[in-house]
């Protein structure tokens, strides 16, 4: 009884599924008063839905919640403020038309009456010199206006200000992302101090030394589940990548290497924008080339430099082929909602279908049976609605119009977002065949284990090639290494 | 049974069928006098609408915020000039159409020039460009009523059997027009960057020669316009394409394409077309006064759009 009284927020059991996706199996999580707990895990290992539940934004689909030992049937957003648990999430939340005064008193109700702006200012300013002393930024500034490590600064100091309501737990995500090391210093010690006087924290960070030099306590995430959780001093770097990775060493299929043909001429010879050495990513005809690293690290940004390269010369980027590309997020990116399967699918190779002036519909229903035969497109009758299609199926159909196309380079963004696994074997082995007869792949990945099917791969931080495996010199280990690297 | 249901399923059935019962409600009050005739006239005068309808549709496919509100100045410019370069001489009658569809070409070329190059909203472009045009008339047209060569007015006045021989020829190009949009690389990419501009760009398609393509052919086929306008009307005039505005808009609307674009079909430009001429007639017979025309005409608009897009929302 008494241990439950000293914990800010307990989860019991908690789970979430997204679809298909099983994002939180059956999690544990609980909060002391007084505690900084450290948060650590790949993308997807479902911290964020973690942190979602606790804030209130997301409810979990089975197991408690309970704040200071009382449970929460109902629990929200509102309630959470009103039990003093707040959040900075990742994504930067001020308003842009609004100043730092007016974004503060969003979140203060209580400032109200003339003069409110004025308080909100004298607010905000005080909470920022306490956190980031010798800042330089006025509460009469647009936010708009502000760089992003301002913002994020604007946002952090925002979540410790207090009016009315009570303040015991603050939840940290990658507050430190767009700040530089002086002012994430500041940041951090604020956190100790804060720590120190009897209220708590969640960090969570991928720079791993912050996360080993500030939490009393480490939790660690993979696949759904906390597979670690200890104090913070029994932890080391290390241990911590080997608690997130998975220490199993992976079987590579030697045979497998040795069967493909030695690297063929060259299709794309890349340099991100922000490289300042000489790294470049190099890719030949017949080579699966992974694109690692964490999310948004400037591998999206390079498939698209190199998709505009092809029709467009561009400097630091040569492309000898054309490209198709394979889209991640398949609504804003890939399909056209209005039309069926093979439209969707023929679009690509538009060219290639006509006879004369006019598309042949033959041929088009045509390249669709192909494609639904070769890929396994689920459906009766490839021209009904795309949207008929499960996601899985629809992510098929974007496979099946690259690779059904006359492109020598297929670029993928990090298609298997939110695919089952069957589907993403189907479409493993279909890369590799398709690279045995030629086709060279830029195969961006958050997945981990899908690196395996690569020849190589290029380790992506803060926009720059940070390291080039070999695939017979890939680890996990030394993936997460590299995009961890705190002093890269 | 099954094939009507078929056509009822079709968006642009509504337009035809709107068309149909205004006219029987015609021919009801006159007691079945005047019903060709009115045929006829109709034809005639949806022809204009039909042609500038048409680029219309292609312009408001290409997604939302693309519409061409510069039409009706395009439309005054191209008859002007049409009528100077014929300069009342049948021989010139060739060189003054391809003299108004250049004008017109070269108008949809700057629209897309300002949305290109300054980062503009089309409908602020179009619209923006329409006052220079409109200013560039009036120095260049100088209020002169140019007569067309006598060639042209009998062509564009020219029926056989009580049908209008250009509206024969629209026919011809709105199938055209109907190939191109689903049978054609051009049609299809427009479609497909009205759905989602960025995924068709990420598909292959030339987003940017497509959409300067549309806003040139909308620009030609309005100086089209113009030319035969001032052909039918005896004369060019700053005002003649004012009221091309809306009803470009409203016969692509009512037609059953898509505002939100990537969607879009020519039959029911016709259908459109025809029901705003044939609507006009009516109240005209009715005798009603101005004010309730106008009235009238914007109430049975919406409902024609309400009954269409009712219907779309049920399937």
């Amino acid at each position: 009884m008494l241990k439950a009284n000293t914990d800010i927020i307990r989860l019991d059991g908690a789970e979430k599924r997204f679809g298909a996706v099983r994002a939180l199996s059956g999690v544990d999580f609980h909060v002391r008063a007084g505690e900084c707990v450290g948060l650590v895990g790949h993308n997807g290992a479902g911290k964020s839905t973690l942190m979602h539940m606790v804030a209130g934004t997301l409810m979990p689909d089975s197991g408690r919640i309970a704040v200071r030992g009382g449970i929460e049937d109902h629990y929200s957003v509102p309630r959470a403020l009103e039990l003093g648990i707040r959040c900075v999430f990742q994504e930067l939340s001020l308003c842009p038309n609004l100043s730092v005064a007016e974004n503060t008193r969003i979140n203060h109700a209580s400032l109200s009456g003339f003069g409110w702006r004025r308080q909100a200012a004298d607010l905000i300013t005080a909470k920022l010199d306490e956190i980031f002393p010798g800042h330089s930024i006025s509460a009469a500034d647009i936010a708009g206006d502000l760089s992003i490590g301002r913002r994020q600064m604007v946002e952090v100091a925002r979540a410790f200000t207090v009016t009315q309501d009570p303040l015991d737990l603050v939840i940290l995500d990658e507050p430190t992302s767009s700040l530089d090391a002086h002012t994430a210093g500041q940041l951090l010690a604020f956190v100790r101090r804060f720590v120190a006087s009897g209220k708590s924290c969640i960090l969570i960070s991928h720079l791993l030394g912050e996360v080993l030099g500030n939490a009393d306590r480490i939790v660690v995430m993979r696949d759904g589940k906390v597979v670690a959780s200890d104090a913070a001093k029994a932890f080391d770097r290390d241990r911590l990548v080997t608690a997130m990775g998975g220490a199993e060493a992976r079987q590579k299929a030697a045979a497998e290497t040795a069967s493909r043909p030695s690297a063929g001429p060259l299709r794309v010879r890349a340099r991100p924008a922000r490289q300042e050495d000489g790294k470049e990513l190099v890719a030949h005809a017949g080579e699966i080339i992974g694109l690692a690293g964490l999310a948004g690290h400037g591998q999206t940004d390079l498939l698209l430099a190199i998709f505009a390269a092809a029709s467009r010369a561009r400097a630091g980027i040569e492309v000898t082929a054309p490209v198709a590309l394979v889209a991640g997020d398949r609504q804003s990116d890939g399909i056209f909602p209005q039309w069926s399967i093979a439209e969707n699918i023929g679009i690509r190779s538009l060219a290639r279908l006509r006879s004369g002036l006019l598309i042949s519909p033959r041929r088009e229903a045509e390249l669709a049976s192909f494609w639904r035969e070769k890929i396994g497109i689920r459906t009766p009758d490839m021209n009904n609605n795309i949207l008929s299609l499960s996601g899985g199926n629809q992510q098929k159909a974007l496979f099946a119009r690259a690779l059904g196309s006359d492109a020598g380079i297929v670029l993928m963004d990090d298609p298997m977002r939110g695919v089952d696994i069957g589907t993403k074997l189907e479409v493993y082995d279909l890369v590799r065949e398709e690279a045995r007869n030629g086709r060279t792949f830029l195969w961006y990945t958050t997945e981990t284990e899908e690196l395996d099917n690569c020849d190589h791969i290029y380790v992506f931080k803060n926009g720059r090639i940070v390291a080039n495996l070999r695939r017979d010199e890939l680890t996990e280990e030394k993936i997460i290494q590299s995009s961890f690297g705190d002093a890269a | 049974m099954a094939s009507l249901r078929l056509l009822l399923a079709k968006p642009w059935i509504w337009s035809f069928i709107g068309a149909l019962l205004v006219w029987l409600a015609t021919i009801a009050f006159t007691g079945g006098y005047g019903g060709g005739g009115m045929i006829t006239a109709a034809l005639s005068l949806a022809v204009f609408t039909v042609i500038v309808g048409v680029g219309q549709m292609f312009v408001i496919t290409l997604g939302p915020g693309n519409v061409d509100l510069s039409l009706p100045a395009n439309i005054g410019l191209a008859s002007a000039v049409a009528m100077k370069v014929m300069d009342g001489n049948d021989a010139m009658i060739a060189v003054g159409l391809l003299a108004a569809l250049a004008c017109g070409m070269a108008i949809g070329a700057a629209n897309y020039l300002l949305i290109w190059a300054l980062r503009i909203p089309p409908i602020i472009a179009t619209l923006s460009a329409s006052f220079i045009i409109q200013s560039i008339d009036i120095s260049y047209g100088r209020g002169l009523q140019i007569k067309p060569p006598p060639g042209f007015a009998d062509f564009t006045n020219w029926q056989i059997l009580g049908i209008p021989v250009l509206a024969i020829l629209t026919v011809v190009f709105t199938i055209g027009a109907a190939i191109a949009l689903q049978r054609m690389i051009y049609g299809r990419s427009v479609l497909a960057i009205g759905q989602n501009i960025r995924a068709a760009w990420l598909a292959g398609v030339n987003v940017g020669r497509i959409r300067f393509l549309t806003y040139t052919l909308s620009g030609a086929l309005g100086g089209l316009d113009g030319a035969l306008l001032a052909g039918y009307f005896r004369g060019a005039n700053v005002d003649i394409g004012n009221e091309y505005l809306l009803a470009s808009i409203a016969v692509v609307v009512i037609g059953g394409t898509s505002v939100a674009g990537g969607k879009a079909n020519v039959p029911g430009v016709w259908g459109a077309a025809l029901f705003l001429v044939l609507l006009l007639t009516m109240l005209n017979t009715f005798g009603v006064s101005a004010g309730v025309r106008l009235l009238l005409t914007g109430l049975i608009i919406v409902g024609v759009i309400t009954a269409a897009g009712g219907q779309k929302a049920l399937r």
